[in-house]
């Protein structure tokens, strides 16, 4: 009890953001936070943002390890492209629903594991051991689907993102329960110390037995397959694998969201909660702007701009500045 | 945050794609050079194709080279990966290769000048293909055939008004890409033709970015936003953008087509299909059969010598739900 | 000396510095007189680096004011501090190794013609200026071609040569050699008698009593006093580091000559080495004693630890343990064999800044144990409080980020850190260095702790006196392979040096 007080306190910052926007959201649209239940399933706002926040979200579980080792993962938004590629694919060449998903997220097992090699093995830069798939990957994911949009009809594979469990949809239920999964397999075992001490200093770690290569290469993995499950929504959301556009720039969405939630790319302290607020506050945010009617040019300054104001207040130099501003000016007045 | 790396969409074509584009242009390139020699009566064209980003594209190509073999042409492919200094490389070589002409779908609008100068200085006609170029000079190329981006929307905004009569309608526009000519241009002719009807309302617009997920999330947003049944239309600036919106439009439980008109452009098979299903209403296509179109108009040049007209616009023709089935079954391996 | 004592430089007076949950300042003097060298002094955690850090203004303090020449002033930033005339050079040289000596002295003031920089005037003037300083280099060529000391001496002329009144050396010995020193000396002197206020910061008491004028010791963050240098007894200021009547000095006494350790060796190394890296070394590791190794920097003593503990891989020779042949590629292989190793670079190599205690400490447990068998929080709670309180690590509490403990304090985690894996075999490099002579002497006790508890020790230490103390066998090193073993009666701190210096001429033992 007491550590959950601990963790919400942790996370003040980022639920004060989440509440910000979410208030926005209310003003923009009145009766934004009314929840309904219909056929069993639960609509509302909260709801709208927490399933289309679901793809971001696991990205952001994915991430947020990979940050603290002081690493990034520019090729999850192409890993989604081709793992929804290969479900598609899978299931119009007739395979069966339970094995296209698993070769799916197989495969973003195997594109983590390639990135985990470049990373720990090879000791490429990260940003640069990344980009390869970042940049490869879409050809790959486009000669999976032959350049087309490819749609399928599969019921099950459809239902990945349209079917309800625990009045939720489905991607919700997932993207929670991914992080639940991730937050239990990083606190309840030692690989979340690791990963810290690996990100803060490598050095050390190697030096007091912590085995760097092993670390550094399954937090890739596993962002690979939270990637994976993640392009699984994203094509089940549209009927159809979009090479194209699947994933399209959303690695910068879930660094974002990982930033917000307060992890250095410095590397060091992560935490898999705040990480999944910081998506939901992007989501919130977007979902505010979508709402709000204004022309469309906006958007991305609009989002820009909020960004901003949020990391700079996170900054470090921030408060120090601020406090002495602060107190410049009661001198002053002191004196005047 | 699209800018963090820079306007250049780098990852849009993979590595793997670039290396296979490379090799069969490589490969069509050395064929188009063996039967070439000797074959006095078949023309030599270069294309230098934008790339294979959407199954539009794709469609354009497989006509191009269809086309060039229908017409005994012997038909130089380049595909540029979304660069222009590919295609300009593409060009010049096509240049040094000595084609006859010379088809060119420009990735971005300027910096063009220099190349076409060495075109026209070789004596090769350029026709421009799909997009236009800027540049003083109009000379620099024979013609362009591109569609007429305008019409479109004025298509699409006289068919809802004919659709709807005199009944109030409010509209949801669901946008391409903020930015792009194309998306100003069939905003424009769309509010232009609804303009003339005063019971057609355009409440709500916002950027779907050409993309199936994006449609289904901006519409979902307007259905939101908007009371329960007050929405009469939706105009997507593309197919696939209103795919995604049909999607939304289920899930909120109406029904796309019937409480909810839709009208979008591009004429992909997807759409077809979606209106054989009773999902959507109509589509302006946007002919993918650019360079058969080009190559008519070489043809004809070469043999009279009277200059084309600058702008050849290809028809914005619209379909309805009549002839879907028989449309979806024609394209759907074209594209 | 003159009767009128000089003229006072600069005058700090109640400064005043608090931390989270400790006062690590509480209205502390100093007064600097110009033309003389003042030490400051103090164990660990005693404030010395807060003091620096307020005077600097690298850090902002809570309370005091600071005087220079009677004007008072407020550094914000080093920037201020440097044009109000203090100048620091701190142990870990704060130069940039990749460029040119002349750019690092010029750095952010060089000398330009037509807005560019003009290059041969500023290696001119660098070297002009270092000439002055007793160095005759070329300062076009980049600062890492050079040693530490000269590196040092760069810093110091840069130093000087942008503000001339107050100069803070803060442990700029701790990594020269004898020779090393005594022109640092010389060059500390002449600065002096130009008129420069010098602050000296250093565990070395002989350095001490060899340089300084006057002397300031502090004791946890309070001023304890300032005294004349020739008139305090070396017993006298060790009483006032130590507040206690010291006893520090006694474990430089021999402890009784034990039997040579009998019986099978639980490590053997037999011409164990790495091309590049460490010449082929014998070494025997016995249970409940200690091995020490002794040479210069550059000797070849670390490297024998890193083949040790696997940190690199040897090429040649053999490493037996328990009889048996092993072979070590990583750490983690001389770990599950009972090994532990604490690193020279603690701040580098040791602990992991930014984690706390309780993390620190855990770790190397928690890698043995591997990640699916994590140690519970309360057991790393228990794990952590019991060490610290075993090794009288000062924190508040085991949360605290570990790089706000002194070094001595990091020290005594990272020892914890390998207790807490019940290692066999300990190997320590250079365990006291840049640790002040509290913390020093319970280190040292620590070790023999060990040793009498049966654990085998491997340490390496250019503190000649305390390896010739406590060490059953001395391994030295020279020239990055082995030059001697002393055993039993013949370790004596001469017999080290001779076997140190060897067929170079004899080194003054400081």
């Amino acid at each position: 009890m007491n550590a959950v007080i601990q963790r919400l306190k942790a996370a003040r910052p980022q639920l004060a953001l989440l509440v910000l926007a979410l208030l926005v959201n209310v003003f923009v649209a009145p009766g934004f936070l009314d929840l309904r239940l219909q056929d069993g399933r639960l609509f509302g706002g909260l709801i709208d943002i927490l399933n289309r926040g679901a793809p971001v979200m696991l990205l952001a579980v994915g991430m947020a390890p990979v940050i603290a080792t002081r690493g990034i993962d520019l090729s999850v938004g192409v890993i989604m492209a081709i793992s929804g590629a290969v479900a598609a694919a899978g299931v119009n060449a007739g395979l069966a629903w339970p094995a296209a998903i698993l070769a799916a997220l197989g495969t973003g097992l195997a594109c983590g594991l390639w990135n985990g090699l470049l990373v720990a093995v090879f000791r490429l830069q990260p940003i640069v051991a990344t980009l390869i798939l970042m940049v490869a990957g879409r050809g790959i994911a486009q000669l999976i689907t032959e350049g087309r949009i490819l749609t399928f009809t599969e019921p099950h594979l459809i239902a990945v993102a349209g079917a309800t469990l625990a009045a939720l949809p489905l991607p919700v239920v997932l993207a929670l329960a991914a992080a639940g999964l991730t937050g239990l397999l990083v606190r309840a075992t030692a690989l979340g110390l690791f990963v810290e001490a690996v990100g803060t200093n490598p050095r050390s770690s190697r030096l007091a037995g912590v085995h760097t290569g092993l670390v550094l290469g399954a937090v890739y993995v596993w962002s690979g397959l939270m990637a994976a499950l993640a392009g699984l929504i994203a094509t089940a959301d549209i009927k159809g694998a979009d090479a194209n556009n699947a994933g399209l720039w959303l690695e910068l969405d879930a660094i974002l969201a990982v930033v917000i939630g307060g992890t250095s790319l410095y590397g060091g302290r992560f935490s898999i909660g705040r990480s999944v607020l910081g998506a939901l506050v992007l989501q919130a945010m977007r979902t505010a702007i979508l709402r709000a009617g204004l022309p469309p040019e906006l958007n991305l300054v609009l989002m820009a701009l909020v960004v901003a104001a949020v990391l700079t207040q996170q900054s470090p130099a921030f408060r120090p500045m601020a406090t002495r501003l602060m107190a410049r000016l009661k001198n002053k007045e002191a004196r005047a | 945050m699209k800018t963090l790396l820079g306007s250049r969409k780098i990852s849009r074509q993979g590595l793997a794609r670039r290396m296979l584009g490379i090799g069969t242009a490589v490969l069509l390139g050395s064929l188009a050079a063996g039967c070439d020699s000797g074959d006095k009566k078949g023309l030599t064209v270069g294309f230098s194709q934008i790339g294979s980003e959407s199954g539009w594209r794709a469609a354009e190509t497989k006509l191009a080279r269809q086309g060039a073999e229908q017409r005994g042409i012997t038909l130089k492919f380049s595909d540029a990966q979304q660069r222009q200094e590919n295609q300009i490389k593409a060009v010049r070589s096509f240049i040094a290769q000595g084609v006859d002409a010379i088809l060119l779908a420009p990735v971005v609008s300027s910096g063009w000048d220099e190349v076409l100068g060495e075109a026209k200085a070789a004596n090769i006609p350029v026709i421009l293909l799909d997009r236009q170029i800027d540049t003083p000079n109009v000379d620099l190329y024979l013609t362009a055939v591109t569609s007429d981006t305008i019409e479109e929307g004025r298509v699409a905004g006289r068919w809802l008004a004919g659709k709807v009569q005199g009944r109030d309608c409010r509209i949801v526009e669901i946008q391409g890409t903020v930015g792009a000519s194309l998306v100003a241009n069939r905003k424009k002719g769309f509010e232009e033709a609804i303009a003339t009807a005063p019971n057609l309302h355009l409440v709500r617009t916002q950027s779907g970015e050409f993309t199936r997920a994006k449609g289904k999330e901006v519409m979902e947003g307007f259905l939101k936003a908007e009371a329960p049944g007050s929405i009469c239309a939706v105009y997507s600036h593309n197919d696939d953008m209103m795919i995604g919106a049909i999607q939304a439009i289920k899930e909120a439980g109406l029904k796309p087509g019937t409480d909810i008109l839709t009208v979008s452009i591009d004429g992909v098979p997807d759409i077809f299909k979606a209106m054989a299903d009773g999902d959507a209403n109509a589509t302006v296509e946007l002919a993918p059969d650019m360079a058969p179109r080009a190559y008519d108009i070489l043809l004809a040049y070469r043999k009279d010598h009277a200059p084309p007209p600058k702008w050849v616009q290809t028809p914005s023709k619209l379909y309805e739900p009549d002839t879907a089935a028989a449309e979806y079954a024609r394209r759907k391996d074209l594209y | 000396m003159a009767v009128t004592p000089p003229p006072v430089v600069l005058a700090a007076r109640g400064l005043t510095r608090q931390y989270p949950g400790v006062r690590a300042l509480d209205g502390v003097d100093l007064t600097l007189r110009a033309g003389e060298i003042h030490a400051l002094l103090g164990e660990n955690g005693a404030g010395k680096s807060t003091l620096i850090n307020l005077l600097t203004g690298a850090q902002p303090r809570d309370g005091g004011t600071i005087t220079v020449d009677g004007v008072d002033i407020d550094p914000d930033g080093p920037g201020g501090a440097v044009r109000a005339g203090i100048a620091a050079v701190y142990q870990e040289i704060t130069l940039l190794p990749n460029l040119s000596v002349a750019q690092n002295l010029y750095l952010g003031r060089e000398p330009t013609r037509w807005g560019l920089v003009h290059r041969s005037r500023m290696n001119r003037e660098g070297a002009a200026l270092l000439r002055r300083f007793g160095l005759t280099i070329d300062a076009s060529r980049p600062l890492s071609d050079f040693s530490t000391a000269v590196q040092q001496l760069i810093a110091i002329a840069r130093a000087v040569d942008l503000s001339a009144k107050v100069l803070i050396l803060d442990e700029p010995t701790a990594s020269l050699d004898t020779a090393e020193v005594q022109t640092l000396f010389t060059l500390l002197r002449s600065l002096r008698d130009q008129g420069l206020a010098i602050v000296f910061v250093t565990h070395f008491l002989d350095q001490v009593y060899a340089l300084t004028d006057r002397i300031t010791v502090l004791r946890n963050g309070r001023l304890v006093g300032e005294r004349r240098t020739a008139d305090l007894p070396r017993l006298d200021l060790v009483a006032m580091m130590l507040g206690k009547t010291p006893t520090a000095e006694s474990h430089l006494s021999r402890r009784p000559a034990t039997a040579t350790p009998a019986g099978a060796p639980l490590v053997r190394a037999e011409g164990l080495g790495r091309r590049r890296l460490v010449g082929a070394f014998d070494a025997e590791l016995h249970a409940g004693a200690v091995l020490g190794a002794a040479g210069l920097l550059g000797s070849g003593r670390t490297e024998t630890a890193l083949l040790l503990f696997g940190v690199e891989t040897a090429d040649q020779g053999q490493l037996l343990v328990d009889g048996k042949a092993v072979t070590l590629r990583s750490p983690r292989d001389a770990i599950r064999l009972g090994f532990g190793f604490c690193p020279e670079d603690r701040k580098l190599d040791g602990i992991v800044a930014g984690l706390s205690i309780r993390e620190n400490i855990v770790l190397a447990l928690q890698a043995k144990r591997g990640w699916w068998r994590r140690l519970s929080t309360a057991q790393q709670h228990e794990l952590a409080d019991r060490y610290i309180k075993l090794l009288d690590i000062r924190t508040p509490d085991a949360e605290k980020p570990i790089q706000l403990l002194s070094g001595g304090n990091q020290q005594k985690a990272l020892l914890a850190r390998w207790l807490a894996t019940e290692p066999r075999l300990l190997i320590l490099d250079e365990p006291t260095r840049g640790i002040d002579v509290g913390a020093h002497a319970e280190i040292v006790r620590l070790l023999e702790d060990l040793r009498d508890r049966g654990m085998a020790l491997y340490v390496i230490s250019s503190e000649i006196e305390e390896v010739a103390a406590y060490s059953d066998r001395v391994l030295v090193m020279r020239d990055r392979a082995p030059a001697g073993l002393l055993e039993g009666e013949s370790i004596t701190p001469a017999a080290i040096v001779n076997a140190i210096a060897a067929d170079h001429h004899t080194k003054g033992a400081a």
